[in-house]
């Protein structure tokens, strides 16, 4: 193990989770006026509504399927009934495709904000940047380790390594050797994926908090009145 | 009955000059901040016309408001809650920069940097991007029919009424219509806020955006059908006409309503029925105007009084609601009216349709102005104007615009004979000469103290702000995510 593999699987998930927890509720109880989306549908129209709604679903595909594959141990798919194998037919067609949507997605979004001339440029922040250049990187390299090693490739079962790894940090046992001996590409996803937690909480990604379940059973109309002493 | 007391505001479209008065000093005053430059909280537009922003009106194409569905039950016109949650991430009915206009500032530094011996020229530049650009719109493009063909053609009221009815039109009539948000009794913004941010003042009526809970999905911008909530561009958080809250708790008029040249304006309490307002928002669209007045309380019924006093409105409210002038505009003497109430948000701000554009179409006719007959002539034949001015006022009632016209029409003449000795004419049917008079007095006369009738905020009695919305339970006020100074004073 070397002292890269240690502080990359090893030091790094915690402090990122830290910086996840910590800062979530910090910004929670310190900034609830930047608490938002920071929609920038004013400026931009035409090309948001195919961009968002596609990098949105895709996101919420992409996100499932990472939680089916690395979340749930490969023992329990297989007691109810999945087997390794059709595990691995769904896991890569859909993910494939769920991928390619969320990839979709994010180049429009760049495309809106970065390259063509809109006045989104004008309501670009630092971390909006960060967020994109991260983002960018990790589904890069996601895609690249998904259609190198499961689609064209000999396949790679990252639920026998990433997923030991990953539900290890959580048993504050980090199986730093597992994740040490999967392939490059796979480690350097995982290890900028956790960068992307660690500036969740600093980036508009909060406003995943917020996803508005309540307004389903809310009265319409809301009152509010200054309570009598 | 349950007896809730609310501001709300009349205004007398027949002395409203153009001035826009209003509307820079309300810019002065709440969006002089950063992405705010395309705001106008209060805004004059003329009419006919596009308005701001363009065709705001058209609710086929922003689905603003409410409507009944096919049980006559009451929904927004933007679907049920399931649809715009999934049109949280691009909402196609929200309208964009465009639909306002682009501010623009002028490269004034060319005039000081050109050459000595050449003509300057301070080209207009965008004041979003730096960029040059072509002026091409403005919160008041279309002011006094500026390019009347174009914009006053494209006014949506003239869809109800044909397309043979508008050259005629243009060439008689014109008038302009200032408007800020309407602070409904049934807000359509409100209902539409997916993180319930949005909130009616229960003491005032007042309609706020709680900042610290706007999460930017911008539902209420679309669902507002007067286009009074905006987005801060930079922010992206919704911004909205406060009612100048902070001068209304003092006692003071809006900014909009004491800078007004014309002194058109008027501010008073109103009660109301809460349990009476979903029924009203879902009267037939012939009934609407009466549907709403029935959800106003007589402040002089002793029952009335009493219940509001259980309700808890304060003795001084209910004696400010019973000196109201829109009390006495809209109620008592029936001339104003509300602005679109087919869009049955149950505005709160009223209109007093304009006589002066028939005064001028009575003389355009070889009539004479002065001449009762001659105007009441105009009003019943020149079918436009008055059938417009109920697309605007009445959900197309053109005899409930008629019967205000002829009673404007009336004080004329009745003061005059009053002044002069002249002969007393016949007076419209229920009107008597007291009720004239007083019209006259309230209409041309009326001192500070009587247009604006605003008792003061009760603050005294108030502690931390007390919200009965579902929200997250870490976030209540004694949550553990919640910060101690979460749930302060209203300001
Ligand atoms: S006019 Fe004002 S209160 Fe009414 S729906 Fe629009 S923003 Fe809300
Ligand atoms: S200040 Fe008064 S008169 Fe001038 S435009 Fe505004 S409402 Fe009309």
């Amino acid at each position: 193990m070397s002292w890269l593999s240690i502080a990359l699987f090893g030091v790094w998930p915690y402090i990122a989770l830290t910086m996840f927890v910590i800062g979530n509720i910090w910004r929670w109880r310190t900034d609830q006026f930047g608490w938002t989306t920071r929609t920038s549908e004013l400026s931009e129209k035409k090309l948001l509504m195919w961009a968002s709604p596609i990098f949105h679903f895709g996101m919420l595909a992409v996100l499932i399927g990472h939680l089916m594959g690395l979340v749930i141990p490969e023992g329990w798919m297989t007691s109810i009934g999945v087997s390794p194998e059709a595990y691995h037919i769904m896991a890569v067609s859909l993910g494939t495709v769920a991928g390619l949507v969320f990839t979709l997605g994010v180049v429009l979004l760049i495309l809106r904000r970065f390259i063509l001339k809109t006045r989104i440029r004008l309501v670009t922040r630092p971390g909006d940047i960060v967020m994109y250049i991260l983002l960018g990187l990790i589904i890069i390299i996601g895609m690249t380790a998904t259609l190198g090693y499961n689609v064209l490739g000999p396949g790679y079962d990252y639920r026998e390594s990433i997923g030991v790894w990953l539900r290890s940090i959580f048993m504050a046992n980090p199986a730093i050797s597992v994740m040490a001996a999967a392939p490059w590409i796979y480690q350097l996803h995982a290890a900028l994926a956790l960068g992307l937690f660690a500036v969740w909480p600093f980036s508009r990604l909060v406003h995943m908090w917020s996803v508005p379940v309540g307004y389903l059973t809310r009265p319409p109309i809301v009152y509010r009145q200054a309570a009598r002493v | 009955m349950r007896v809730m007391a609310a501001m709300a505001m009349v205004l007398n479209l027949d002395k409203c000059i153009g001035c826009s008065t209003c509307s820079v000093t309300c810019k002065q005053t709440w969006t002089n901040r950063d992405g705010t430059d395309y705001v106008w909280f209060n805004n004059v537009e003329t009419k006919p016309g596009v308005g701001y922003p363009g065709g705001w009106e058209d609710q086929a194409q922003w689905r603003g408001g409410w409507e009944l569905d096919g049980s006559g039950r009451l929904r927004l016109r933007s679907g049920n809650r399931l649809r715009r949650l999934v049109r949280i991430f691009a909402n196609p009915e929200m309208p964009s920069i465009d639909d306002y206009y682009e501010p623009a500032t002028y490269d004034y530094d060319a005039l000081l940097s050109a050459p000595a011996g050449t003509q300057p020229v301070a080209r207009p530049l965008s004041a979003h991007t730096g960029q040059p650009m072509e002026i091409s719109g403005g919160p008041n493009w279309d002011d006094d029919l500026g390019g009347s063909q174009q914009y006053a053609a494209a006014d949506p009221n003239f869809r109800e009424l044909g397309s043979a009815v508008r050259l005629e039109f243009e060439n008689t009539f014109m008038f302009h219509l200032p408007r800020l948000c309407e602070h409904c009794l049934n807000p359509a913004c409100v209902a539409a806020c997916p993180s319930g941010a949005m909130y009616k003042r229960e003491s005032d009526g007042i309609v706020l955006v709680d900042e610290n809970r706007c999460r930017g999905w911008r539902m209420c911008v679309s669902a507002c059908p007067y286009k009074k909530v905006f987005l801060n561009r930079l922010s992206g958080k919704a911004e909205k006409c406060t009612f100048c809250f902070p001068r209304i708790e003092e006692g003071t008029p809006t900014v909009c309503s004491e800078t007004c040249v014309g002194r058109i304006r008027y501010i008073g309490v109103m009660l109301y029925d809460l349990d009476a307002v979903e029924d009203a928002a879902k009267a037939d669209r012939a009934n609407l105007v009466e549907a709403q007045r029935a959800v106003f309380l007589d402040p002089f019924d002793p029952a009335v009084v009493a219940q509001a006093e259980a309700d808890g409105v304060a003795r001084d409210w209910i004696k400010s609601a019973q000196a109201s002038p829109v009390w006495a505009l809209a109620m008592k003497h029936k001339v104003a009216l509300p602005l679109h109430p087919e869009f049955r948000t149950l505005p709160m701000v009223w209109y007093i349709p304009p006589l002066s554009p028939l005064l001028g179409a009575t003389t355009a006719m070889g009539g004479n102005a002065e001449d009762p007959d001659d105007v009441f002539h105009t009003i019943s034949s020149l079918r436009v104007p008055v059938d417009y001015l109920a697309q605007l006022f009445t959900a197309g009632d053109s005899a409930m615009v008629e019967q205000v016209l002829g009673k404007l029409a009336a004080i004329r003449t009745h003061m005059r004979a009053v002044t002069t000795g002249a002969d007393e004419p016949s007076l419209p049917e229920g009107v008597s000469g007291s009720d004239l008079e007083e019209l006259y007095q309230l209409l041309g006369v009326a001192k500070f103290s009587s247009r604006f009738v605003i008792p003061k905020g009760h603050r005294e009695e108030t502690a931390e702000v007390a919200s009965w919305v579902s929200g997250c339970p870490l976030e209540t006020p004694d949550g553990p995510l919640t910060r101690s100074e979460r749930g302060r004073k209203l300001p």
